[in-house]
């Protein structure tokens, strides 16, 4: 919402001059009203006079330019060259002089052209950032000018060089010579032109006429010939051209400042409105909770219609409310319309607003928008068919052209508004072209009609047309604003000459409005607010904001359909006291403990565990492509294909919630792979998402790890697995080796369990998989159940006396079938060990030329050690020939 | 022979302090003590001296023992020196070449910022609590005051699983403030962080899925004094002490009061400047007391207990804090950006 400070003065006096843009936008947004920015209009133009043509001489250097004395109201007249022949001595132009900024940005300095000093720069609508709906006087029809002709072919000019007054042009086109020309009013000339015969009077249109120029003159029609007349093409008449110079029609003198002639001696503030307040989308609203801000008075007007023309709106037309959508409507109208530009001051308010002037009848309705935040309709009532208004939804197969020419399905649960026969506006949203406010309408009907703000908003949505109306009404709007509104209007017609008000009023509202009451509680706001605000104090606030009270009673005012609750009595006691004018304390009450849980603990425990590892922690989308499940080669069957699937996603690829974090980790190793990073370590712990039977979801925690580079293989990996088992205290982990998962390869993948319990899945990705994901190259991965880890996590460690005596390591090898697991060999010398043994490790695998096909040799060191005493020898070689026994015995493994 | 043992003397002591290595040394030692050295040999003549000769001659002898067996120790200490100077010299290092890489993870920039405020808020007692992200609408709008018709619910702006509406992805994390309320005991103190779906697409400013920290205190006679001190407190952890705040009324449904509370740009000390878009003034979360009708539709009496309630972006945060850019940073998960933090 953008508001003009200058207009705001109407309502309450709050001169620039006394309160400055930052003092406005600070106390205003901490009052609940955002100030986003504040533009100062006046810095867009500097040093641009009007000014007035005392002269006109042609420039002697040049077929086509004038050079123009001016009055600017300064002791002498200033020179200025233009190249444009819409100019007249005695014009009123803007004058842009020396050292002058000009809204379009231009900065303008004196200078020569083509040898002749020039001042300055008159002005067209363009450089000063306007268009003919800013000034619509100023639209320029040029004469095609004989003397500006210019053959497309030298050799065969349609118009001899030589022509000259009285000869034929075509048919009845004779060329004529400007005699004299006066002017005859706003874009009028009184002219008397030399037809070589005689002299013909006649008041022409045109704007580039000077005595002594060659026209075309149409004998028939009496009229003098524009290029487009004689089908010229533009470079036919290169200066006989719709642009030129904005000739003023104003209440203005030389030397007065263009800035403020055209509103821009104004600040236009643009408030972020919180969708609460929509009665804070117009003049009035902001001028409310401007003057509770700054303790000044409100002036408001109660609008006056005359309606002197009498007659009986009863008699023209009826309206129906047929749906309940549709809260209020409440219409006026007029007749013997004049369809006008409006007059400058409303022009300027409208375009200060952010919005274009249109003509009078169609800006009188944006101009009661801004003011009273009611957005209003005109019907040109001849397009109504039947003479009646029905307001219902739209019916299957119904169809609209609006205002913007564009043609709209309706659907039924459209609003709209109709006659007897079709929709001619789509409710709150935008009128229909077929009952358009154009040149020759006559009669008007104004709506100012309040609806339902959901059901505008969905429409407009379903038609992808936020207007200036609908982005108000979907917010919901008071609907006892439509009667003022509506009057308001009509004031407007009368004040503007714009038509006659007929008498009457249609005001139809099916259902009767509620009135909110709220108890006036002090204590309770002053309780919830930490404060001690007197009451007479919260009182003031409220009568202020327009809230009456009686006794204790609060009377909510209708725009307020926010205020329901004595915590909303609170807030407006608030805003006003000043929420920074609020103590601050510290919460008594009961202490709590706080703190993290022991899962909490868990989590950044392994977060920990991780980066000591060089892994980095990532953050990936829960949601993922169904295709990410091919590309993992998850099987057709798989259960974890029955994923949650989002109605309306964004696009395919995120539109299912992840049943397996896999895909998320290969995604990002990919990128960073696609990306050229030599390496990369990874973790996350992030979420799965697995469908319950009532549709929600459980949602576990997974800890995913994934790597590649020249320092990674499988072992890393199970580097990365042991080391955060051995962190988190756990059981000693089995690995078993797994061939069954589809995505990892099949000979270099292990489940992990700890006791009973499998807590996950590592190994290196399935190349197939890689393949699909583009890359050659070695991707490895874990995921790990969080809750597992949880269960299997050690408890606090206790404390073991350090060994006292010296361990003796013997390292054994032994031959053993090649496919028993290595893990499988260790267990079975850890459980047969004895007392002494320690640890054992494998440090050496062989298999080739020095053992049996389908054999291996795999090397052991074992560490033994007594509590007791120093090992003796025949401890050691008792503790080795126990292993060496076991096994044998049980994998018919013989030393080496 | 005294002159013998002079010319010795003077011989060996030049020869060793001329020495320069532990292997010539001791080839002297071996030439002048050893068993046939030449003090031996002088020794040996003792036999042709007269008796009262002898006791001088041997005491001058030992005497000239004891003189180049220290000048022996003496060589070989200062020669040690010399070779372990020599040895380090030989050792030296090139100082500006790199170390030697050792691994080490980053925390992701988001979590450093969320772990950062986590810590504050256990630090004041609260507690973190976690909830579902596919959630009821029930949860997500109308227990919070969020009307039927409210265009947040739009299936332009939420992901919906059901037609009827009634499940989806969390657009916030305040449905955890209804979850905390229907079933932890008073008062609560606790702040919930996660992830949040909006159906954006994907910008340098917006992601379909990003983070919200939400927290709520509820207790007996908690008011908007208590929002604002600890939320000063809160945001001065963050952006260090003496950072100047401001509050201004705002609009939540579930909130009433509302406000949001802005900190003074610290780069032009609130003058206005890119930064701040001239403002002087950076929003940092939205809060408010929570609403009465919020309170009673948990099951607590809103007579009795009264609660404030914050929501903050987390991507956001972090971005300023690290001056991130682009928020698609934060997704893509490139190591290069990773390791910087």
């Amino acid at each position: 919402m953008k508001l003009s400070r200058k207009w705001l003065n109407e309502f309450v006096e709050l001169p620039l001059s006394e309160i400055d843009d930052r003092t406005f936008a600070e106390a205003m947004t901490v009052s609940g009203s955002k100030v986003e920015v504040t533009e100062d209009l006046s810095r867009t133009i500097s040093n641009v006079k009007v000014g007035r043509i005392l002269s006109l001489e042609k420039h002697p250097n040049s077929d086509h330019m004038l050079v123009a004395q001016l009055d600017v109201g300064a002791d002498a007249p200033v020179q200025i060259c233009t190249g444009a022949w819409n100019v007249h001595e005695g014009d009123l132009v803007p004058a842009a002089l020396h050292n002058s900024l000009l809204p379009s940005g231009a900065k303008i300095t004196r200078g020569k052209l083509r040898g002749v000093a020039s001042e300055g720069m008159l002005c067209s609508l363009r450089e000063l950032n306007l268009t003919a709906h800013d000034f619509p006087y100023a639209v320029i029809r040029p004469a095609a000018i004989l003397n500006d002709y210019h053959a497309i072919d030298p050799a065969k000019p349609s118009i001899p060089a030589d022509i000259k007054a009285g000869d034929t042009v075509f048919g009845k086109v004779v060329a004529a010579q400007v005699r004299a020309l006066a002017p005859a009013g706003v874009n009028l000339w009184d002219t008397v032109l030399d037809t070589g015969a005689s002299d013909v009077e006649l008041v022409c249109d045109v704007q580039n006429l000077h005595a002594g120029d060659l026209v075309a003159y149409d004998t028939a029609k009496n009229r003098v010939l524009t290029p487009e007349d004689l089908r010229a093409k533009p470079e036919e008449f290169p200066h006989c051209i719709t642009d030129g110079i904005l000739i003023l029609h104003e209440d203005c003198r030389p030397g007065d400042d263009m800035g403020a002639l055209l509103g821009l001696d104004d600040h236009v503030v643009e408030f972020e409105i919180t969708p609460n307040r929509p009665d804070c989308l117009c003049m009035i609203g902001l001028a409310r909770e401007a003057a509770v801000t700054f303790n000044r008075g409100l002036t408001l007007h109660e609008p006056a219609v005359k309606a002197e023309a009498g007659g009986d709106i009863n008699a023209l037309t009826k309206i129906f409310i047929e749906d309940p959508l549709c809260v209020r409507y409440t219409a006026r109208m007029v007749r013997n319309v004049k369809i006008a530009p409006s007059p400058a001051w409303m022009r300027e308010r409208i375009r200060n607003a952010g919005m274009r002037p249109i003509n009078n009848i169609v800006d009188i309705t944006n101009y009661v928008m801004l003011e009273y935040g009611q957005p209003m309709h005109a019907f040109d009532f001849a397009c109504v068919k039947g003479g009646e208004i029905h307001v219902r939804c739209a019916r299957e197969g119904e169809t609209i052209r609006t205002l913007d020419g564009a043609e709209r399905k309706l659907s039924p649960s459209m609003l709209c508004i109709c006659d007897t026969e079709k929709p001619v506006g789509v409710a709150g949203v935008m009128g229909g072209a077929n009952s358009e406010i154009v040149g020759d309408t006559a009669m008007v009907l104004f709506e100012s009609a309040n609806f339902n703000g959901t059901s505008i908003r969905r429409t407009a949505t379903a038609l992808g047309m936020r207007t200036d109306a609908s982005s108000r009404y979907e917010k919901g709007l008071d609907p006892q604003n439509t009667y003022r509104a509506v009057q308001r209007a009509c004031e407007l017609i009368e004040l503007l000459g714009a038509g006659e008000v007929v008498d009457g009023v249609i005001d139809v509202c099916p259902n009767e409005l509620k009135q909110t009451t709220v108890k006036l509680e002090p204590d309770k706001i002053n309780a919830l607010l930490g404060t001690d605000i007197d009451e007479a104090t919260m009182r003031d606030i409220l009568v202020r904001l327009g809230f009456t009270l009686e006794g204790n009673t609060i009377f909510v005012p209708s725009w307020r359909a926010d205020v329901e609750h004595y915590s909303d009595i609170a807030e407006e006691v608030a805003r006003f006291y000043g929420y920074n004018e609020i103590p601050t304390t510290f919460t008594g009450g009961i202490t709590t403990a706080g703190g993290y849980t022991p899962l909490q603990q868990l989590e950044r425990r392994i977060g920990e565990c991780c980066r000591s590892m060089g892994l980095d922690e990532i953050i990936t989308y829960s949601f993922i492509s169904p295709a990410y499940y091919d590309k993992i080669r998850m099987p057709a069957d798989s259960p974890l294909r029955d994923s949650l699937r989002i109605l309306n996603p964004l696009g395919e690829d995120t539109s299912i919630m992840r049943t397996t974090i896999l895909p998320s980790m290969l995604e990002i190793l990919t990128r960073n792979y696609n990306y050229r990073n030599k390496a990369a370590a990874l973790y996350e712990i992030g979420r799965i998402y697995r469908k319950r039977p009532d549709g929600m979801a459980d949602e576990p925690k997974i800890v995913s790890l994934g790597g590649y580079g020249e320092k990674m293989d499988f072992f890393t990996l199970k580097g990365w697995v042991e080391k955060l088992l051995k962190e988190l205290g756990t059981a000693r982990p089995r690995f078993v080796a797994e061939k069954d998962n589809p995505a990892y390869h099949p000979g270099r993948c292990a489940k992990l369990f700890v006791g009973d319990t499998e807590i996950g899945v590592l190994g290196q990705i399935h190349p197939l998989v890689a393949a699909n994901y583009g890359v050659d190259a070695a991707f490895y991965c874990a995921e790990l159940r969080f809750d597992a880890l949880d269960a299997v996590k050690g408890a606090l460690p206790v404390y073991r006396p350090l060994p006292r005596f010296p361990s003796v390591t013997r390292d054994i090898a032994v031959v053993c079938r090649a496919d028993i697991p290595a893990g499988e060999l260790i267990d079975c010398i850890l459980a047969n060990g004895g007392k002494y043994l320690k640890d054992c490790a494998v440090f050496d695998v062989y298999t080739g030329s020095h053992v049996l096909p389908g054999m291996k040799s795999v090397a052991f060191s074992l560490t033994m050690r007594s509590d007791e005493q120093t090992l003796t020898v025949e401890h050691a070689e008792e503790t080795v020939s126990a292993v060496l026994g076991a096994l044998e015995k049980n994998f018919g493994a013989v030393i080496r | 022979m005294k002159e013998l043992m002079q010319s010795l003397r003077e011989a060996s002591i030049k020869a060793i302090s001329e020495s320069d290595s532990p292997e010539s040394i001791e080839a002297l030692r071996v030439k002048y003590l050893g068993k046939k050295g030449e003090l031996t040999g002088i020794l040996r003549q003792m036999g042709k001296l007269s008796p009262e000769e002898r006791p001088v001659m041997g005491q001058l002898a030992n005497q000239l023992r004891s003189e180049i067996e220290e000048a022996i120790e003496l060589r070989k200490t200062i020669l040690s020196k010399v070779l372990l100077e020599k040895q380090l010299e030989a050792e030296a290092v090139d100082v500006t070449l790199p170390g030697k890489e050792q691994p080490v993870g980053h925390k992701h920039p988001m979590y450093n910022v969320l772990d950062q405020i986590k810590d504050i808020f256990v630090g004041m007692g609260f507690e973190i609590v976690d909830g579902p992200e596919v959630e009821l609408a029930d949860y997500n709008f109308t227990k919070l005051n969020i009307d039927e018709g409210h265009p947040s619910r739009d299936w332009t702006d939420t992901f919906y699983f059901t037609e009827d509406g009634k499940i989806l992805l969390r657009t916030q994390t305040s449905p955890m403030q209804v979850h905390a309320m229907e079933t932890r005991s008073l008062p609560i103190r606790m702040i919930a962080p996660g992830r949040v779906y909006r159906k954006d697409e994907v910008d340098a400013t917006h992601s379909p899925m990003f983070h919200q920290i939400e927290g709520m205190v509820i207790d007996k006679g908690v008011t908007m004094a208590d929002l604002k001190a600890t939320l000063n407190l809160v945001v001065e952890k963050i952006y260090g002490e003496g950072t100047v705040t401001r509050f201004r009324p705002h609009h939540f449904p579930f909130t009433e009061p509302s406000c949001e509370m802005d900190i003074q740009c610290h780069k032009c000390g609130g003058k206005g400047c890119p930064t701040c878009k001239g403002e002087g003034w950076i929003e940092v979360l939205g809060a408010g007391m929570v609403h009465p009708k919020v309170l009673a539709g948990c099951g607590i009496d809103p007579d009795v207990y009264s609660g404030w309630a914050f929501g903050m972006g987390l991507e956001r945060l972090a971005m300023g804090e690290y001056k991130i850019t682009d928020l698609r940073l934060i997704f893509e998960n490139d190591v290069r950006f990773l390791e910087q933090f």
